[in-house]
């Protein structure tokens, strides 16, 4: 329990100055010289001593970006970026692998701890179970993964979690084997770019038969000013596997747009199971839309075996810009894909995000509940494709998207694709729009809630058919972020 | 205890209230009666603080301190509460949910801390019993589903929690069969003490039957137009309203 009491503590000590997550430690960094070219690659790869295939697959992603252009169909509007004028690659010095916490930079710890990670929690560390589940923190600062908690008792188990950096030398041959299978090297602008100069991520591989025996989770901190974040996360269930995976991110404040292109791949063997959470709290910009993070993520789970299962559930509160479809391609037979979602919009935030149900085997079934909440001057568009393909038969798809406006100055959209190549499938889509009402708000006035209590209150009622998706530790969070999120919305 | 002097207020060019004067001292239960369209419900929105109406003229205080520049929450953690006729609903937020968040907040504007969830469910389930209010009902979305007894109750047990010093009672009646008229009447009354104060507006004697004021008043156009003791409300039943609005206009 205690990891829950210090996460719900350190939620409860964020007042009202909304974003205390804005400082920069100083850590000496290990900086690529500014701007994208052959180089570059050739100097990040260097940096990971990593083997000739992986530098030549990185090549080959360059060249194929260079022939791209970013996408403008999203409803998101911002300057251009100069993709010359960023740094590539940072890392915290180290001198050898840090073999334990004593020997991680304290000014490193301390900004976790500013941040009521986990990871400095002695309980969690010397293995203090919580219930019958344990958490493992796979802590990534900046690009460079630091410190892999508990990875002995997942070893036990059979289970690689780390630095992807890191399995590219000790499991070369599931890398090679998975990397780039679900979001090919082209696949769009950004996973392209992704695919070039990422820096590092997590790495699951779940063996057959093994149900994980704790949540994993990362902790992903943008910290180099000006320095794009590249993470790369590939996780892989085989055959009857079964794990949960945690992600949750801050990032400091600053003025200058940072750009965030990740790229995450899901792999479900036969019967396995997949379930990715995100809780996404990075800096918004201020009120005028200055600063912030630009978040052009890629997240696609791979429904490969029959019988199998991938889930998304994110929550979505902070960036300036999101641009984010954490999609499932239900390859096997019988696979069944879901997406859950809160996007919360407030100031000048401009959300677009859904997701994509891609039903390629017989009888699969998708599920989409997104939930978007805009308030503020902010844009919040729901983006969703439901495609069911030739031999898809028996085919299900539930959509379900709600939104809610809070004041008369933001906007709402919802963007409903459905493809349907075959004349057995059942497609639903649900979606409604509504305000907090005048009533709502006076009736929750009148029994003593001050009004920004009231709108949180209304709005985790609102989204609680999501909320109850997310594990434990993270939905206590995520009903208070709702309320840091939404303050100043009104009045 | 409530003071009301001279309130004039609209809505829109449209006056409702045209100088209501109303003083109500603790332990007394005031009932409040008229016709349609006299502004009983303004009354009791503009007491409780809902912005859709402009104050022209007149005061109001609460134990000696004027409330009109108060926002609502204020004046609830200052003692005011208020029955709605029509208790609104809060999709996906469970009502034990809304109360641990309203006591809270009448707990912390007073400095206290805030209850354990035993003490608080201790607190809610001796309140809930007395209201025929089952654990299921507790659990579902405030409001939701809730028929009108059920909501009407729900109304009282947010009152007998909250412990306000003056509650007022909108057409708490509309909607009640005589059952469960007769177990709202019970909670309304169990909570009436010498420091605390009603008002009840009802469109209807029968209600008196089971809550009987001390002080009956007639509301009509804006103004109260008689008062009386609890037999004006039995004049009221058998004759109408019909002579108190034609001495209002006259």
């Amino acid at each position: 329990m205690a990891a829950v009491k210090e996460t719900v503590d350190h939620v409860l000590s964020i007042d009202v100055d909304k974003y205390k997550y804005g400082f920069v430690s100083d850590i000496e960094s290990d900086v690529a010289p500014k701007g994208l070219d052959e180089s570059t690659v050739r100097f990040i790869s260097a940096k990971k001593d990593e083997p000739e295939w992986l530098t030549e697959w990185r090549l080959e992603a360059l060249r194929r970006w260079r022939t791209m252009d970013e996408p403008t169909w999203a409803r998101v509007d911002y300057p251009p970026i100069d993709f010359q004028d960023l740094h590539y690659y940072s890392a915290p010095k180290k001198t050898a692998g840090p073999k334990s916490l004593d020997e991680v930079d304290p000014a490193l710890l301390e900004t976790y701890k500013k941040l009521g990670i986990p990871l400095k929690e002695q309980e969690i560390l010397a293995g203090v179970e919580k219930g019958d589940r344990l958490v493992a923190v796979d802590a990534v600062f900046d690009s460079v993964s630091v410190v892999t908690t508990f990875k002995a008792e997942l070893a036990k188990h059979g289970v690689i979690f780390c630095p992807i950096s890191e399995a590219v030398k000790t499991h070369p041959e599931l890398v090679k084997k998975y990397l780039g299978s679900v979001v090919p090297v082209s696949d769009n602008f950004y996973a392209t770019l992704n695919s070039a100069v990422f820096s590092d991520g997590s790495f699951v591989y779940v063996p057959k038969g093994v149900r994980c025996p704790m949540e994993l989770s990362t902790y992903f901190r943008i910290n180099e000013k000006n320095t794009g974040q590249f993470e790369r996360t590939l996780i892989i269930a085989d055959e009857g596997a079964y794990v949960s995976y945690l992600e949750g991110c801050t990032a400091p404040s600053r003025d200058e747009n940072q750009l965030h292109a990740a790229v995450v791949e899901l792999i479900a063997l036969d019967d396995a199971e997949i379930k990715y959470s995100t809780v996404q709290n990075w800096y918004p910009g201020d009120s005028e839309g200055k600063g912030g993070v630009f978040n052009f993520v890629t997240k696609r789970g791979d429904c490969r075996g029959k019988n199998s299962k991938i889930s998304w559930t994110q929550v979505e509160t902070g960036s300036a810009i999101t641009w984010k479809y954490p999609s499932c391609i239900l390859r096997g037979d019988n696979s069944r894909g879901e997406f859950y979602s809160i996007a919360i919009s407030n100031g000048r935030q401009q959300v677009d995000s859904g997701t994509k149900m891609i039903h390629l085997g017989k009888n699969t079934s998708s599920k989409i509940i997104s939930k978007g909440i805009s308030a503020g001057r902010s844009s919040n568009t729901y983006r969703g494709l439901v495609s069911i393909g030739r031999k898809a038969s028996g085919a299900r798809n539930f959509t379900n998207c709600d939104s809610l406006l809070i004041g008369n100055k933001c906007g709402a959209h919802t963007v409903p694709y459905i493809e349907s190549k075959n004349a057995s499938a059942i497609v639903e889509h649900e979606a409604t729009t509504s305000k907090i009402s005048d009533d709502q708000m006076f009736y929750c006035l009148q029994r003593g809630l001050p009004q920004e209590e009231a709108i949180a209150l209304i709005v985790n009622g609102f989204v609680k058919d999501v909320l109850q998706q997310l594990p434990m530790e993270f939905m206590v969070e995520t009903q208070k972020l709702i309320g840091i999120s939404l303050e100043g919305s009104v009045g | 205890m409530l003071e009301i002097k001279n309130l004039h207020a609209r809505i829109g060019d449209r006056e409702i209230l045209k100088g209501l004067s109303l003083t109500v001292k603790p332990g007394e239960v005031h009932a409040i009666m008229g016709p349609n369209g006299a502004g009983k419900s303004t009354l009791s929105y503009i007491l409780a603080g809902k912005d859709d109406y402009e104050i022209t003229e007149g005061e109001v205080l609460l134990n000696g301190q004027s409330i009109l520049d108060l926002t609502p929450n204020e004046r609830s953690v200052a003692g005011l509460f208020l029955a709605f006729q029509y208790p609104i609903e809060i999709p996906g937020v469970a009502t034990m949910t809304f109360l641990k968040a309203a006591l809270n907040s009448h707990r912390k504007a007073k400095g206290q801390d805030e209850l354990t969830t035993p003490e608080f469910m201790k607190l809610v389930k001796g309140v809930a019993e007395r209201l025929n209010i089952t654990s299921d009902m507790l659990k579902r979305p405030v409001n939701v589903g809730f028929s009108g007894g059920e909501k009407k109750r729900a109304e009282i047990m947010q009152m007998a929690l909250l412990q306000p010093s003056i509650c007022i009672l909108d057409e708490t009646d509309s909607g009640l069969d005589i059952d469960a008229l007769k177990v709202v009447s019970e909670g309304v009354n169990a909570l009436r003490s010498p420091d605390r104060a009603f008002v009840v507006i009802t469109h209807y004697q029968r209600l008196l039957d089971h809550i009987v004021p001390d002080i009956v008043h007639v509301l009509s156009d804006g103004r109260i137009v008689r008062t009386g003791g609890p037999e004006l409300a039995l004049d009221l039943e058998k004759n109408g309203y019909a002579a108190y609005v034609a001495d209002a206009a006259a």
